[in-house]
């Protein structure tokens, strides 16, 4: 392998995980622009999207471990992305909306105990070791210009880019994105223009969920397995990915997740893979050090 | 033709720990009329919108809304139900969504008549959601054009002046189709023409059978434009009447000049 075929790969292997970064992302950014709360639960939301599709894959096996046709992972990511979406639904109801007049802090620190509820409950019904998730069928792969290109990689682009668009389209383009840019914006002005933050809020958690939930399960398709604690690490992966492209910003999550998957590949190509996570939490530490409101963030001041 | 009590409040009070800011106000706004709250600053003006919009809950009396009266208070609605209930309203300190276009700021004004909910984001190709789109697009355009900030469009509304933006808030305001229209202070910080245009403007409301509800400061705008004053002074109605009645009122002038004045 040449250092250009090297360099490829990796980018190409980067891009393909920052791809599933930027779905996360885009939750968490899109509920902190709306509540101003780190969503610490997300990265929960993400791994039961991924279980959820497990479990629909074994409904569908014809034996244990059998991979799965296109139409039954298509299935799948419908699945993931409704469980997902209830999901962050309820958790806003009962857990965040009870909270909205208290101080940010206490929805915070709920956040991280949803968390632990979530990680907790998976571990109880799957188990606590790693579960392997079936392959895509008759999936092909190519080898063009020396890097070797696999159809799921193919595949999470796909997906990902057309749900980043759609979602750029409903928030920049539809009254719904209006109105919930307007609660951004100024919720006390929105409610008195007669729009339900409320309503809005569950919408929020219903579309950055269920965004997640696809995300789980293409990660899962991808490597191979999924563990109940896989949500904590590849969600502060991908908040820092928000962090990166400017919390609050939806096209910055996407940027952020591309990016951050970029750095990570590389990182892994060129030092070790073990590097990885330094990397992506270095990322953090330097954009809070150097620019706290990320890439495309506006500034703080700005909001108010 | 016989007046009819479009906005009917009784006895509102509301207190913010020891402080009474309204103190057991009662008064009634007739349909198609343009009623004036006035009294020096502190006097509860905003308090009062505040709590006939929703944003306050106060602790005693009634606001009863509506021809029909369906309801028999506005107290405990949330202000999104009392904005669809047809009352739209202005800040005193503008508040426009600043990051989002003049023309976005007008759209979001008309969300109140239409669905817009989670299905017509992801399948907007219904029948229905095309009128309400249709319909909130042309009714944004003509409130431009008659409040002469069409040119202004695609402009982010933290961009304009301040006269400019008064006019965006106005219109969005008038996008929802409101029956009353509540204006805090619309005449601060307009120049002298601008002024003169807004007084023109609210009485073309006013012939349109819109009813207003005005906070204002300046007794230039107040007086000729208004049919009915209500003065508050220290959280509690002292006068109310005829622009004349009211400005000859002698608790007024007092409250307004002092005793030291008589």
């Amino acid at each position: 392998m040449t250092g250009e075929q090297l360099f490829l790969q990796q980018l190409l292997n980067g891009l393909t995980i920052g791809a599933v970064y930027a779905l996360i992302a885009l939750g968490y950014t899109m509920v902190y622009g709306i509540i101003q709360l780190v969503n610490f639960a997300h990265g929960e939301i993400f791994m039961i999207g991924a279980y959820f599709g497990l479990s629909l894959f074994a409904c569908f096996a014809a034996q244990a471990g059998a991979a799965i046709s296109i139409g039954v992972l298509a299935l799948g990511l419908i699945v993931a992305a409704a469980g997902s979406a209830l999901l962050g639904f309820c958790i806003d109801r009962s857990a965040y909306r009870p909270l909205r007049k208290a101080p940010k802090l206490s929805a915070l620190i709920t956040a991280i105990g949803v968390s632990f509820v979530l990680q907790n409950t998976v571990m109880l019904i799957y188990g606590a070791q790693d579960r392997y998730v079936p392959s895509l069928a008759a999936a092909g792969s190519m080898d063009w210009m020396g890097v070797h290109w696999t159809a799921m990689q193919g595949l999470i682009f796909a997906v990902s880019l057309f749900l980043m668009i759609g979602l750029q389209w409903v928030v920049y383009r539809t009254p719904l994105g209006r109105s919930m840019r307007a609660v951004a914006q100024d919720p006390l002005a929105a409610q008195l223009m007669g729009i339900s933050v409320d309503r809005v809020i569950a919408i929020t958690f219903l579309i950055g969920s269920g965004l997640a939930g696809v995300g789980g399960v293409l990660f899962g398709v991808y490597y191979s397995t999924i563990n109940f604690h896989d949500g904590y690490l590849t969600g502060l992966k991908a908040f820092t990915a928000a962090v990166l492209g400017g919390i609050g910003n939806i096209p910055g999550a996407m940027v952020g997740g591309l990016l951050l998957g970029l750095l990570e590949g590389l990182g892994a190509g060129y030092l070790s893979s073990q590097w990885k996570n330094v990397i992506a939490f270095g990322v953090l530490v330097l954009v809070l050090l150097i620019r706290p409101r990320g890439l495309l963030g506006e500034r703080v001041g700005d909001r108010a | 033709m016989p007046d009819e009590s479009l906005l009917d409040l009784k006895a509102v009070t509301k207190r913010f720990g020891g402080v009474t800011a309204l103190s057991s106000v009662s008064f009634e706004v007739s349909k198609g009329k343009i009623v004036s709250v006035i009294g020096p600053n502190g006097a509860g003006k905003t308090t009062l919108f505040n709590c006939i919009s929703g944003v306050l809950r106060p602790e005693e009396g009634q606001i009863g809304f509506g021809l029909k009266k369906t309801r028999d208070s506005l107290v405990g609605c949330a202000p999104h139900e009392i904005a669809r209930m047809g009352i739209a309203r202005t800040f005193q300190n503008i508040r426009l969504f600043g990051q989002q276009t003049v023309l976005e700021n007008i759209l979001t004004g008309t969300y109140v008549r239409t669905e817009a909910g989670l299905l017509d984001a992801v399948w907007p190709w219904t029948r229905r959601a095309h009128q309400e789109s249709h319909w909130a697009m042309d009714k944004a355009m003509r409130l431009m054009e008659r409040l002469e900030i069409d040119a202004l469009a695609d402009r982010p509304a933290k961009a304009l002046s301040y006269g400019q933006q008064r006019r965006v808030e106005l219109a969005r305001a008038l996008a929802s189709d409101p029956e009353m229209l509540l204006l805090d202070e619309p005449a601060a910080g307009l120049t002298v023409h601008e002024r003169q245009a807004l007084m023109d403007f609210l009485r073309a409301l006013r012939q349109e059978g819109l009813t207003i509800l005005l906070i204002e400061h300046d007794m230039k705008v107040v007086m000729p434009v208004s049919d009915w004053v209500v003065v508050l002074d220290h959280g509690a109605k002292i006068a109310e009447g005829t622009p004349d009645a009211v400005q000859r009122h002698p608790q007024v002038i007092e409250a307004y000049l002092g005793v030291a004045a008589l």
